[in-house]
């Protein structure tokens, strides 16, 4: 259930993401969430993509700072309250969260969720009947 | 006008003579009191004897900052430790600063200096002299001071930033002379301007140094403000401030030859260079108790020339200084050295010892920007980590050099590699 993000470190200089995306999608690497930490003069990019190790290795041959970073990818549904109900078992369960991004689609949405114990995190989540999206629905086969 | 106009004035011949016997009278100080120049003379079988003129001086060897610093804190000083009266301090190379030693004469010869320098200017008991150079351990503040008080003038001792304060007092209390650093004047001029205040100012002089500057910037702070800005040239080691300042003519600093020795060498060999030949300034001590040095490396680059001026003065004069021929900056009139930087970033484990060095200009105020990079193990994917770290270095940073940079993170192994000489420093403002 854990899922692998990637972290890249990026200068705020124009023209350094299209590079990043370049680079991914020359090698057919499929970006399912994105978002971007944006500070004054640089940001962090993460992402969840089809095949993180092999986006890990290309993109640090070609000199990016990228770590992966172990995040969690909580369904929950795409109706008011949906997120409240699953913050609050991990907050009543002293889970902190250090960042998360979310996307939704019809029925559903999607909140990747980045705390200092994921293992933790997604058991206690799953104990309260929250799906999480495994590998397989995210990573592309090779 | 002139405060000592026998010596300003006063024929080469004569002068020479007075150089010789104080330089003979100064080289066995050294030789008796000072170990490291006994060395040195052994080594090259001098004898203080031997050198007779100041012709001779060149068969002496140089002296450098390093030799201040490996011989941190008094190695060099001639005098007993009851002798001396004053210590001040500067940056230097690495994190230890370089010291200098006054005996209660070597300050009466500082403030004779400055003395000189403000009554060449035109300043007298009639002014009211602003010193806005920073007080402490730097030799700016302090060394303005006494010579202003000298000349009877009536001193404000404010010490540097602080614009409203500045502006304020010189309104207040009528200042006539403003003694600073260019880049500073330029900015109270500026201000001056902007608030509307300029009808209420007084100043007629500014005494400015402790950083190059150029024509340019003569020409701009005598436009903004309607002043008069003479050029004050000199460096700790030799004694401070009033090593050499600019007269009415404004065409070259006076050399106060019958204390302080100038000669222009090539910095490669150490021949010393033609009158008019740009080169690197080197000078010697001869009437310096605590610290007296011997062909003291500057690393400033200039020209001499021994022409008389249309002032009336004999002394040599300086040309502007074009350049380094070291990496040394200077920084808002604060001397640094890249490797200060270096020592910084080696210290701290979440960088790499690569970084780039920005200086530049704005509003007349210089600007320094330090791009570090951090160590690859050290980089987090949480903002508010890096964060921390750009604190922590700027903290570290700013204790060393005695300046806020603005730090700047920029990604692991993005810095430029070198395989020869590196280029860390690019300096935009244009000197």
């Amino acid at each position: 259930m854990i899922i692998k993000q990637l972290s890249i470190f990026l200068e705020n200089k124009l023209g350094r993401l299209t590079e990043l995306t370049k680079v991914l999608a020359e090698n057919d690497i499929n970006i399912s969430a994105f978002s971007i930490a944006e500070g004054t003069d640089y940001g962090i990019i993460r992402c969840v993509v089809g095949r993180p190790e092999l986006a890990y290795k290309v993109l640090r041959d070609l000199h990016f700072s990228v770590t992966i970073t172990d995040v969690a990818c909580l369904v929950v549904p795409n109706q008011p309250g949906g997120l409240h109900t699953a913050l609050e078992i991990l907050s009543k369960n002293n889970i902190a969260i250090d960042y998360m991004y979310a996307f939704a689609s019809a029925h559903n949405a999607v909140v990747v969720i980045r705390s200092e114990s994921t293992p933790k995190l997604i058991e206690v989540l799953q104990q309260h009947n929250f799906d999480m999206l495994c590998c397989e629905k995210i990573y592309q086969n090779h | 006008m002139f405060w000592n106009k026998e010596i300003e004035c006063i024929n080469r011949d004569e002068l020479e003579t007075l150089q010789s016997q104080r330089l003979q009278f100064m080289l066995h100080r050294m030789y008796n009191n000072v170990p490291f120049y006994r060395k040195k003379f052994d080594e090259l079988g001098i004898k203080p004897e031997d050198i007779t003129s100041v012709k001779q001086l060149s068969q002496l060897p140089f002296t450098y900052k390093t030799d201040l610093r490996d011989n941190y804190p008094f190695g060099l000083c001639a005098v007993p430790q009851q002798q001396i009266v004053r210590l001040h301090a500067s940056s230097g190379t690495t994190g230890k600063p370089t010291v200098v030693a006054y005996t209660q004469h070597d300050l009466d010869v500082w403030s004779e200096v400055i003395a000189r320098s403000f009554t060449m200017a035109g300043v007298g008991n009639a002014d009211t002299v602003q010193v806005a150079y920073g007080y402490g351990l730097f030799t700016g503040g302090l060394g303005a001071h006494y010579g202003a008080e000298k000349v009877g003038a009536s001193v404000i001792p404010i010490s540097g930033g602080n614009t409203k304060k500045q502006l304020q007092l010189m309104q207040d209390f009528a200042s006539t002379v403003i003694a600073c650093t260019p880049s500073y004047a330029a900015f109270l001029g500026e201000t001056i301007v902007s608030e509307g205040i300029l009808n209420n100012i007084k100043l007629r002089v500014g005494v400015f140094g402790a950083e190059p500057w150029t024509e340019e910037m003569r020409q701009y702070i005598q436009n903004t403000i309607n002043i008069k800005a003479y050029n004050i040239y000199g460096l700790s080691e030799i004694i401070g401030p009033g090593v050499s300042m600019e007269c009415e003519c404004q065409n070259g600093s006076h050399i106060y030859e019958d204390h302080f020795i100038p000669e222009i060498i090539n910095p490669e060999t150490g021949e010393v260079l033609p009158e008019g030949e740009l080169g690197e300034l080197v000078f010697t001590t001869i009437t310096k108790e605590a610290l007296p040095l011997l062909r003291y490396r500057t690393r400033d680059l200039c020209t001499l020339t021994y022409e008389q001026c249309a002032c009336g003065r004999t002394l040599a004069r300086m040309g502007r200084i074009v350049g380094r021929s070291d990496d040394m900056l200077i920084v808002r009139g604060v001397n640094m050295f890249p490797s200060q930087v270096e020592t910084v970033l080696l210290e701290l484990s979440e960088t790499t010892p690569h970084y780039a060095i920005i200086v530049d200009r704005e509003n007349n105020l210089d600007t320094l920007e330090i791009h570090v990079e951090i160590s690859e193990q050290y980089w987090t994917d949480e903002m508010k980590e890096l964060d921390a770290m750009k604190k922590k270095i700027t903290h570290a940073l700013s204790n060393i050099l005695g300046l806020n940079p603005a730090v700047k993170l920029v990604e692991p192994n993005s810095m430029q590699r070198f395989e020869g000489k590196a280029q860390r420093v690019t300096d935009r403002r244009k000197l």
